[in-house]
């Protein structure tokens, strides 16, 4: 269904596996090699290993993965769960999915040995509702797993026990949030819950939890099987590894790639994506989904990492990347995006709700052109109240693409303004 | 006849926690939404109150409170979709199907709804029926893709007269 380039598949290596493989066809590719070894060994070299290939959280937040491991190990609590999220949400993210879908075991390898790391007996796995094919193929690889002596009682007759099971979604973005995800888990509304006390604290039914991303929990067999030196030999001393990127928009070649960290975005989009489609050229890319920014071609020189996205404010995110060639409004994109945030906010907090639905209404205008030069500042200082005072995350990053395409954009802004001509006369800048 | 409430909780293993029920009593329901009934069944077998399992219900887009048609045809909605065309596919499901978005057909066969992203963006424009996703989409897709359903629903409706 996809066209997918297979370089550089290092870690996932989703070139040898098909949709819906076998556990048999796993472990013929070493498949469980790492679990074997890592449970006759003490728990904590696990963590020690992850710490030391640098291993960083792929859901969004890029939080050091032995770090959180060694937070929920530490407490005295001996109760502990931990859960893989599978939500999600992200508008054009696609790895998950492909992770779920065409390395099942893998994830669960990597989930048995995140258990047995930070001492839990019970794992979830949170699978979006939109995903029913993802949710029958882990059904199906849990089931195969626990009759191998993999997963469930006293696995590979070493005496632990970790047992998985799939909590489904139900169509609520927020819910891929950590702590909201938790009180969906507990029945509740979707909503977020106060930060500190973390997760690692205070989880699920208030016990110590270790929540990770799928592509960051699939990312562990390979760094136990094969060693943190081996993984530092893939992207680069900042960002080790590799990342799942899920590029879409007007390329050649859509799909889901594995890329080296320290892979400039114009890498991205030439060598993996083909380069641009109909021979037209980049006008923006949008990296991070809906909550990521929106970048103008001259930026795409950035190599994906994470301190070299960090200096200039962009937000590697899930890792997708969407394309847009000259044809396409910036506006019309960024309304589509203010549009779904106002679908998806909880409505909890004020800054939010309402700088959502201010926003919504100024780009509403800025497209009927019956806005006004000002409505452009008063965006700008909405977005960023909503920015600074948003309870979340989800209206921490709801301005992130508003805010940057303002940055590189406002001249698109600007010209839709009713008073843009009167404006520029105003200054004495005539044709 | 219908599966109960109580039926469904007994067949579910694990934790009955309260959104994998609301999920599966939809999803056992023809018309694919959690009855009024069904809500003070699930609330009387968990012993919580029936407010507590309407404010649940109503926080989830999944979860429908209303009657729904047999198959639930979903359009994905983002940036993705939209910039590949999904006003076009909108545009002729609406056609062919005689319906508005969030609106059901007068046979109820079908509800047409908008969804977020369905992580198809590699073939967008995307669109799911039931279960089943449809990628890399045309105008011309879209109605054969529709008949195929039609049909099967005027065969069944020939097989129940
Ligand atoms: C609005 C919102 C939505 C999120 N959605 C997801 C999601 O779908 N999947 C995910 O793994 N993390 C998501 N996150 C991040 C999680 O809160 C959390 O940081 C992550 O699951 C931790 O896993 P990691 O350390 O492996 O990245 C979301 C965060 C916010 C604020
Ligand atoms: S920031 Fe938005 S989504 Fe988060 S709590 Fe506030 S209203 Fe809800
Ligand atoms: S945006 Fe439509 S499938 Fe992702």
């Amino acid at each position: 269904m996809t066209a997918m380039l297979h370089k550089n598949d290092a870690v996932f290596r989703l070139s040898l596996f098909q949709e819906f493989p076998t556990l048999m066809h796993y472990r013929g590719f070493g498949g469980y090699e790492a679990l074997a070894k890592a449970v006759e060994s003490n728990p904590t070299s696990i963590i020690e290993t992850l710490a030391a290939a640098g291993l960083r959280g792929r859901g969004g937040a890029a939080f050091p993965t032995g770090l959180k491991m060694q937070m929920v190990r530490n407490n005295a609590e001996r109760e502990r769960y931990i859960i893989c999220n599978a939500d999600e949400g992200e508008p054009g993210t696609f790895k998950d999915r492909f992770i779920m879908t065409h390395i099942p075991f893998q994830l669960l390898e990597g989930m048995t040995l995140a258990a047995y790391a930070v001492g839990a007996a019970k794992g979830y796995i949170y699978i979006r509702h939109e995903y029913p094919e993802a949710q029958q193929t882990m059904h199906r690889s849990i089931a195969a797993a626990k009759a191998a002596g993999l997963l469930g009682d006293n696995i590979l007759g070493q005496g632990f026990s970790f047992d998985v099971e799939i909590f489904s979604g139900a169509g609520s973005y927020l819910c891929g949030e950590e702590t909201a995800l938790l009180s969906s888990m507990e029945g509740k509304k979707g909503r977020p819950r106060l930060k500190p006390p973390y997760p690692t604290q205070n989880g699920l039914w208030g016990k110590p939890t270790l929540i990770n991303n799928v592509e960051t929990l699939a990312n562990i067999p390979m760094i136990i099987g094969r060693g943190a030196e081996w993984y530092r030999t893939l992207g680069t001393l900042d960002s080790p590894g590799t990342k799942l990127i899920s590029l879409s928009g007007d390329v050649e070649q859509r799909g889901l790639y594995e890329v080296p960290f320290g892979t400039t975005f114009n890498q991205i989009i030439e060598e993996y994506g083909g380069g641009m489609k109909n021979g037209r050229r980049v006008k923006a890319v949008n990296i991070g989904g809906a909550s990521g920014v929106v970048v103008p071609p001259w930026e795409l020189d950035c190599a994906l990492e994470y301190h070299s996205c960090g200096e200039r404010d962009i937000t590697i995110g899930s890792g997708a990347v969407f394309v847009m060639d000259e044809s396409r409004s910036i506006l019309a994109n960024v309304h589509n995006r203010v549009e779904f945030f106002l679908h998806e906010s909880c409505g909890k907090c004020t800054p939010c709700r309402e700088g959502l639905r201010q926003a919504g209404r100024i780009i509403h205008n800025l497209l009927s052109g019956k806005a006004v030069m000002a409505d452009v500042d008063n965006l700008e200082r909405y977005t960023r109240a909503m920015q600074n005072a948003a309870f979340c995350g989800l209206g921490q990053a709801a301005g992130n693409s508003l805010i940057s395409s303002l940055r590189y954009f406002r001249s698109e802004y600007e010209a839709a303004c009713f008073d843009y001509g009167n404006q520029y006369q105003r200054e004495g800048i005539t044709a | 006849m219908q599966i109960s409430v109580r039926e469904i909780i007994n067949g579910m293993e694990g934790k009955q926690a309260l959104l994998q029920i609301l999920l599966a009593v939809q999803d056992a329901s023809p018309e694919n939404y959690v009855s009024e009934d069904a809500v003070n069944d699930i609330a009387y077998m968990l012993n919580v109150s029936r407010s507590r399992v309407y404010s649940t219900a109503s926080f989830y887009s999944v979860i429908s409170l209303k009657p729904r048609g047999r198959h639930i045809v979903q359009v994905c909605i983002n940036a993705p979709c939209e910039n590949a065309g999904k006003q076009e596919i909108l545009a002729v499901l609406e056609d062919q199907l005689g319906v508005k978005l969030g609106e059901t057909t007068a046979d109820r066969q079908f509800t047409l709804e908008g969804v977020s992203c369905l992580g198809a963006c590699y073939v967008s424009p995307a669109i799911k029926i039931d279960d089943r996703l449809y990628g890399d989409l045309t105008p011309e897709l879209v109605v054969s893709i529709l008949r195929e359903y039609q049909e099967e629903a005027t065969a069944l409706d020939c097989n129940a007269s």
